[in-house]
């Protein structure tokens, strides 16, 4: 599957239509298609162009800004190790060559069983809990050689399946406005006048 | 605590001192509707819609609850920059951490997303926005399915969408979520980030988004943790806010410390009271140096910010005091380097970091950069010369022309240069390259020294035309 399937297109124009303008659910919808294909497609580039009115050379221009979006399959779990300062004071690197011998694997690389992909990454806004990595976007902290160890066997075994999804799959809750109590999108260029709880301006009481 | 997710991070929770955000973190459910609702939620909402926009607008000037995204600018004061008579106008809400060192937004909207929420539809009370968008960095799965969450059970309950709580205030809060770029946390990169767009921060001046974001509309661009202290001001007024901290700085805020301490973690502190010396070495709070080591220097206010030495531990976190010391509060993120620290290859992390982020619109930030980032790694491995030292300073000066701020040392007999700097790039990526290196080299430039290649090691024997180098 290459374009965004039926669910997930009717996903995508649900998405849309939260914002006032359709582009602004590009990345939301790179999102998307990569949980549905593991990376982002030449393809769903193309389906969401047509969704958002981009063409493919724009959305693949904002795609690629991005280090989440990944062009071409990844490991089924993608290992991100934090090498930023707080992190490198705790043994970052030393945790890295760990990952890289236990791997068999440089950093920028896969498994040839396609199950992991080794990343350098930059801080996670876990600090604190140095050094640190993250499993398709979940947190380990405090990592120990003996920790990494654990965790490649634990996910080569499956035992982890039911906290961490494959890659792609970032958040699996959605947000959902039920059309009840939506207050719906606007244009901005159709907005005319103050929201209807706001005091009138000054001219106004004049 | 919920243990098995945050089995460090306790520090918010010990002592008794005000917490003003982090209240519920000491419930293992304070992501729930139910405990939420039980400890005061949304009654800070409730009290807003009691009071006219414009009051509670005054309230929230008269408060005077600083921005703590980095620039510590009052957030009623900016609510007030929109242009009269021009609508719509949004909020943004900025959750994209990722400063190096900064660790408490992320625990803000997985801990309590909806106090989060609860300040969002506050601020859009006051400054008459329609529209809201939450802006998660990409890589927190769980800070976006907590907020999912908490929205779908906020809509559901009617306190956030059409007629909220029965009244005439209406507005919807959409959640939405990046994909991976530090420079996206900077306000005009991440409205250009929310249009679909390359995250590419925008020139300003002329136009800041209060006056011309998000499609063109006033928009404000507000940090989770600023937002975040808003319910409780409703709740408990503005002298109640005002009594805890200092007339400049009141209330408190959330610090993560990280590094060579023996507790690392995220701590709400008194502002403007509280010092570097409390909050490294007090017992409810870190504890002191790792292994009882001394303490070399620190990062103060996030790895943008100039470095501190044990000189300026006295200092509080006030804004103008930390200024004028040579630095910036910024994030409210510290990181300690004990004397086991290699200077320049803990410099190293930052400006890799920094260049490897720049978006590329300034040439300074993208070249400059990157060449900070090579010299740094040759020294580091033991390849650089005394001309390269040199080089670094040329560097920066391309990027940030005149005195660039940093500590006084008593030990160098040296005085402050008072923060800020002069800047040739749009946004202050390009400067924050340069920051550890400046602060490094100047305060430990012997460091630097012993690692360069020694030059009487050169063989004598070089004929005419060979370059040594
Ligand atoms: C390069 C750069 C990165 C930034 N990253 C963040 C960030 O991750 N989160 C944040 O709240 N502010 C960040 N800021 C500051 C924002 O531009 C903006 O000032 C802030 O979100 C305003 O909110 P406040 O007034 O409530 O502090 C960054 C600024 C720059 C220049
Ligand atoms: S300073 Fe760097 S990151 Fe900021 S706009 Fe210029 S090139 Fe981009
Ligand atoms: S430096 Fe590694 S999480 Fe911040």
């Amino acid at each position: 599957m290459a374009r965004l399937n039926e669910a997930n297109a009717v996903l995508a124009k649900e998405i849309i239509g939260r914002y006032p303008r359709p582009r602004s659910a590009t990345i939301p919808l790179l999102h998307l298609a990569q949980q549905q294909d593991g990376y982002v497609t030449d393809e769903a580039i193309k389906h969401i162009g047509e969704l958002v009115g981009a063409t493919s050379a724009e959305v693949l221009g904002t795609a690629t800004f991005y280090e989440m979006f990944k062009f071409e399959p990844v490991g089924k779990y993608l290992v991100n190790i934090c090498g930023t300062m707080s992190c490198a004071l705790l043994g970052a690197d030393e945790l890295m060559h760990h990952a890289e011998h236990k791997l068999g694997i440089k950093a920028g690389s896969t498994t040839a069983d396609g199950l992991f992909t080794l990343e350098h990454a930059e801080c996670q806004a876990a600090c604190t809990e140095a050094p640190c990595l993250q499993v398709n976007y979940r947190y380990r902290y405090r990592v120990t050689p003996a920790d990494l160890d654990k965790l490649i066997d634990d996910l080569s075994r499956g035992r982890l399946d039911g906290e961490i999804p494959p890659h792609g799959t970032v958040a699996r809750v959605r947000q959902h406005i039920p059309s009840d109590r939506a207050v719906g999108a606007v244009a901005p260029e159709a907005v005319t006048g103050a929201p209807e709880w706001t005091p009138p301006s000054p001219e106004a009481k004049k | 605590m919920s243990g098995t997710i945050y089995p460090h991070a306790v520090g918010f929770v010990a002592g008794d001192r005000p917490r003003i955000v982090t209240d519920r973190f000491q419930y293992h459910d304070a992501h729930t509707m139910e405990r939420f609702l039980a400890t005061d939620g949304y009654k800070g909402l409730r009290a807003a819609l009691a009071k006219s926009p414009t009051e509670v607008h005054d309230e929230v000037k008269g408060a005077t609850v600083l921005g703590r995204g980095g620039a510590g600018f009052a957030a009623g004061v900016k609510w007030g920059l929109t242009p009269q008579g021009v609508w719509p106008r949004y909020l943004v809400v900025n959750g994209d951490e990722s400063e190096p060192g900064t660790y408490k937004d992320r625990l803000l909207m997985e801990l309590d997303p909806h106090q989060l929420i609860e300040g969002c539809l506050i601020a859009c009370y006051a400054a008459g926005l329609s529209q809201c968008f939450l802006y998660v960095r990409g890589e927190m799965a769980l800070a976006q399915e907590r907020i999912a969450t908490a929205l779908n059970e906020a809509y559901a309950a009617g306190y956030v969408g059409k007629n909220i709580l029965g009244s005439n205030f209406s507005v919807d809060i959409v959640l939405h979520w990046g994909a991976g770029a530090y420079v996206v946390g900077e306000e005009t990169a991440l409205i250009e980030s929310l249009e679909g767009n390359r995250g590419m921060p925008r020139q300003k001046p002329p136009f800041f988004p209060a006056a011309i974001g998000l499609y063109g509309k006033p928009t404000i661009v507000n940090n989770v943790e600023t937002l975040a202290n808003l319910p409780w001001l409703m709740r408990n007024g503005v002298e109640a806010y005002t009594a805890i901290g200092t007339a400049t700085s009141p209330g408190t805020r959330m610090v993560a410390v990280s590094g060579h301490v023996k507790r690392p973690g995220v701590y709400e502190i008194i502002n403007g009271t509280t010092t570097f010396r409390d909050l490294l070495y007090g017992d409810e709070f870190c504890g002191g140096i790792r292994d009882d080591n001394q303490l070399k220097a620190f990062v103060p206010g996030g790895g943008s910010a100039p470095w501190f030495l044990p000189d300026q531990l006295d200092l509080p976190f006030e804004n103008k005091l930390v200024s004028a010391a040579g630095s910036m509060l910024g994030s409210g993120a510290i990181i300690v380097m004990d004397d086991t620290t290699d200077i320049p290859a803990a410099a190293l992390t930052l400006t890799r970091f920094y260049a490897h982020e720049s978006c590329g619109k300034c040439v300074p930030c993208r070249e400059g950069g990157t060449w900070l980032e090579r010299i740094m790694r040759r020294i580091v491995d033991g390849h650089g010369t005394e001309r390269d030292l040199d080089q670094l300073l040329e560097v920066g000066e391309m990027i940030c022309p005149g005195a660039f701020p940093h500590a006084a040392s008593e030990r160098l007999g040296l005085g402050a240069v008072p923060f800020p700097y002069k800047m040739t790039t749009i946004c202050f990526v390009g400067p924050s390259a340069y920051a550890p290196v400046h602060s490094a080299l100047t305060l430990f430039r012997d460091e630097f020294e012993a690692k360069l290649v020694r030059r009487n090691l050169i063989p004598v024997t070089v004929g005419a035309g060979d370059d040594p180098h």
